[in-house]
């Protein structure tokens, strides 16, 4: 027979250890079960982790945890094939403590933050991977089946956290296999360079850090975009998009990244470095209408395996925490009154409603698809606005007026007054 | 039957790096294992336990991290794991490693007399091979190296027969126990730890004992009783790739002459 657990949590991810940190600490017997040798060896994330949401779970754990820098600089550059336009953000009030938001290195911050929960007396399982969820007679959701010998558990409830690659879903038959419009891929490097170096070419001292998204020439137009993160003696430096663009496109991730590196604005950047580590991630982003069912009899659905993603700010991780937060909170409730039925584990998703998971999640849900329906956006602007400035800031005895003329004759002639106004019409809606 | 098998956490071989600048091995972040022989030495022992029953002691000398490597051997079957671990053990070479896995070998020999103490063949990053046979020879117990089959065992008789892996052949021999046995990758598959293991060794505290649990001389552990000076650690000179000739026998002649008389092997 075997063992039965009050829950079961499949992936030690930020939702899952969550999840099992908060059942754990209100004295439910859980277990995580990781497929990596660790937590966080086969996390690829950028990574900036926000504060707030894991503040909630451990009150001032940025105190102990293994973080790289807080970050206090932001920049969002929009690149053409060899210039830039920045900008960016810089403020007081996020150097201070508690701090706003992180850079992580995800190999270090989840094993650290799984040791957590183990002290909260959760029991941690590496190297072994869910198969599948078991179900009874009635097709209630009763434990999990693992690649192990004797490999099953039981338990009163399940929570999925298996992140992007929703394997144990698709072979439950909760979700259908995700569409290629639907995930997007990232790759990232860790290059490795003195403290001294990163804090010259970034401005910033002691443990503070910048982070800078990049965007239009690095995806070559194709919705996504680069990064470039300040860690403690390394540089995360990466991009993504989607797959389904990938495919159109017929180039390979890796190869944008190393031409990358090689734009005049990023070479300067990641000079000297040498790469220690190289990884390659999907990110789900089809965004709240591609959300699989977040409940069901005797499971729940946290984090990336939930789709809980919103790109353009980069969040992930946060709704990870949150999400992992409320089902604990939920199966807690469960348990009291010993019923896990669909019904009363529907808590989860009003739960979820009333923070801000779900709401940004609809907020957000014509986004991607509507960035995807016009590559203008990051396929055509990123250029204009490059040749406009660069030809503005050209001082050439031209009149200043004509100047002005001319660009907006090269502007209207690569998008027509009708274009842009519904460009910013279509914009404006899919932000909501 | 009581088995002690010593193990050893060593960085991950496939994920270690030489520093080309200052010639040391580049140890940060790179994940910890078993020394894979060592594995093959739990399940020999974990093996011979199922078929004759007993007990499966491991233990490790090292820092309180290497407590993992002890518990991913209670997955693999071990009954029990001793981390043996004190600022004292630290800086030790294989002299002052052997003679404190045999100071604890003896201690739980007093316990439970052990039949059999296994060691992996060598470690994957210190390489000596010498921690086996320097517990032998401290406890005064035969040694078999490079062991490839154990072909009998027999408690009543208290007589093993082995076979050793050597470069020209295997050889078979028999030993009265108790023996030390250090193995080869040859021995038997690694299985894959069942889950109710695996949850043991996630539950499974292990024990800790430091000099004074077993009664160590201060004079014979960690730096002080390690005579072992390391003078230069390098990576070898990549060996530059032979020349290759190829064609039709007169031309490769020819150019083989050619080839010679320009390094100066032959003279005209
Ligand atoms: C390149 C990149 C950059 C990103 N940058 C950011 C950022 O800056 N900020 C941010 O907030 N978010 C970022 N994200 C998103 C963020 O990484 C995710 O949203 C977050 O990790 C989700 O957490 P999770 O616990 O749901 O899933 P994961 O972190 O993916 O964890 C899932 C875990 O489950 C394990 N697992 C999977 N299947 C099984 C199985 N069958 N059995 C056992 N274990 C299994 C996995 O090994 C993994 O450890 C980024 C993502 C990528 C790829
Ligand atoms: C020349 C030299 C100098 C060194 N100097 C230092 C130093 O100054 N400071 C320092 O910290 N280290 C030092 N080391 C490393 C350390 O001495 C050795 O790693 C250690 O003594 C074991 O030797 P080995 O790795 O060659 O093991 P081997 O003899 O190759 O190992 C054979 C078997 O012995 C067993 N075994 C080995 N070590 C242990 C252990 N610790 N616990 C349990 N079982 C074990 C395992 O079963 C292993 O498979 C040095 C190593 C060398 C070769």
């Amino acid at each position: 027979m075997p063992e039965k657990f009050d829950a079961i949590v499949v992936g030690a991810g930020p939702a899952g250890i969550t999840a099992a940190y908060c059942l754990a600490r209100d004295g439910l017997k859980v277990v995580m079960i990781e497929r990596g040798e660790q937590p966080g060896t086969k996390n690829t994330m950028g990574g900036v982790l926000y504060r707030q949401m894991l503040d909630e779970v451990i009150p001032g754990f940025w105190k102990e945890a293994p973080l790289e820098r807080h970050v206090i600089d932001q920049q969002w550059w929009l690149l053409s094939e060899d210039s830039a336009v920045k900008f960016g953000h810089r403020n007081s009030e996020h150097d201070k403590e508690p701090y706003n938001a992180f850079t992580v290195l995800r190999a270090k911050f989840d094993r650290w933050y799984a040791q957590q929960a183990v002290k909260q007396g959760a029991l941690l399982i590496t190297e072994t991977v869910v198969t599948r969820l078991l179900r009874d007679s009635a097709g209630r959701v009763i434990g999990v089946e693992t690649d192990r010998p004797d490999g099953e558990l039981l338990a009163d409830v399940v929570i999925v956290c298996e992140g992007a690659n929703t394997l144990v879903l698709e072979a439950s038959g909760i979700k259908p296999k995700p569409r290629a419009d639907a995930m997007a891929v990232a790759v990232k490097e860790v290059i490795s360079l003195p403290r001294e170096v990163i804090e010259n070419r970034f401005q910033i001292q002691g443990d503070q850090g910048a982070v800078i998204e990049l965007f239009g020439d690095p995806t070559l137009g194709m919705v996504g975009n680069a990064f470039i993160y300040t860690n403690k003696d390394s540089l995360s430096v990466g991009l993504g998009a989607m797959i389904s663009e990938f495919q159109r496109r017929r180039v390979h991730p890796h190869q944008l990244l190393e031409r990358f590196k090689q734009h005049p604005v990023v070479a300067p950047l990641v000079a000297g470095g040498e790469i220690k580590e190289y990884m390659a991630h999907m990110i789900p982003e089809g965004g709240y209408e591609a959300m699989p069912p977040l409940y069901g009899d005797g499971f729940l659905v946290c984090g990336d395996a939930a789709g809980m993603v919103i790109a353009v700010h980069r969040e992930g991780s946060n709704l990870a925490i949150t999400s992992g937060r409320l089902a604990a909170e939920t199966v807690v409730e469960a348990a009291e009154a010993g019923d896990f039925s669909a019904r009363k584990l529907s808590a989860y998703r009003e739960k979820l409603e009333q923070s801000f998971v779900l709401k940004d999640l609809r907020q957000y849900r014509h986004l991607t698809p509507m960035m995807e329906r016009s590559p203008q956006f990051l396929g055509v602007y990123p250029g204009l606005l490059n040749r406009a400035l660069q030809e503005f800031l050209t001082v050439d005895g031209v009149p200043k007026r004509q100047k002005e003329k001319q660009i907006l004759r090269r502007i209207l002639k690569e998008r027509p007054v009708t274009a842009l106004l519904g460009d910013a019409y279509r914009m404006w809606r899919a932000l909501g | 039957m009581h088995a002690v098998v010593c193990i050893k956490q060593v960085p991950d071989a496939t994920e270690v790096r030489i520093d080309p600048k200052t010639n040391t091995l580049v140890r940060e972040g790179i994940p910890s294992i078993v020394n894979p022989y060592d594995l093959h030495a739990v399940e020999a022992a974990v093996q011979l336990r199922e078929k004759y029953g007993g007990r499966v002691t491991v233990i490790t000398m090292g820092p309180p991290q290497a407590a993992e490597a002890l518990q991913k051997c209670i997955a693999q079957g071990a009954d029990e794991a001793i981390l043996l671990t004190d600022r004292g053990f630290a800086g030790a070479d294989t002299l002052a490693t052997s003679y404190v896995l045999a100071q604890a070998i003896r201690k739980l020999n007093a316990e439970n007399p052990v039949d059999l103490v296994f060691t992996g063949k060598q470690a994957i990053d210190g390489d000596t091979a010498q921690v086996g046979p320097g517990i032998a020879a401290r406890l005064g117990i035969p040694v078999l190296t490079y062991i490839c089959a154990i072909r009998s065992f027999n408690l009543e008789t208290r007589e093993i027969v082995v076979e050793r892996l050597l470069e020209e052949g295997r050889e078979v021999v028999a030993a009265r126990l108790p023996v030390l046995l250090t193995v080869t990758k040859e021995l038997n598959e690694v299985r894959y730890a069942s889950l109710p293991s695996m949850l043991r060794a996630a539950r499974y505290q292990v024990r800790t004992w430091n000099k004074d649990d077993i009664e160590a001389d201060p004079k014979q552990i960690g730096l002080k009783g390690s005579p072992t000076i390391v003078s230069r650690i390098f990576s070898p000179p990549q060996r530059q790739a032979g020349l290759q000739l190829a064609g039709p026998a007169p031309e490769v002649a020819r150019e083989l002459v050619e080839q010679l008389l320009q390094r100066g092997v032959l003279t005209a």
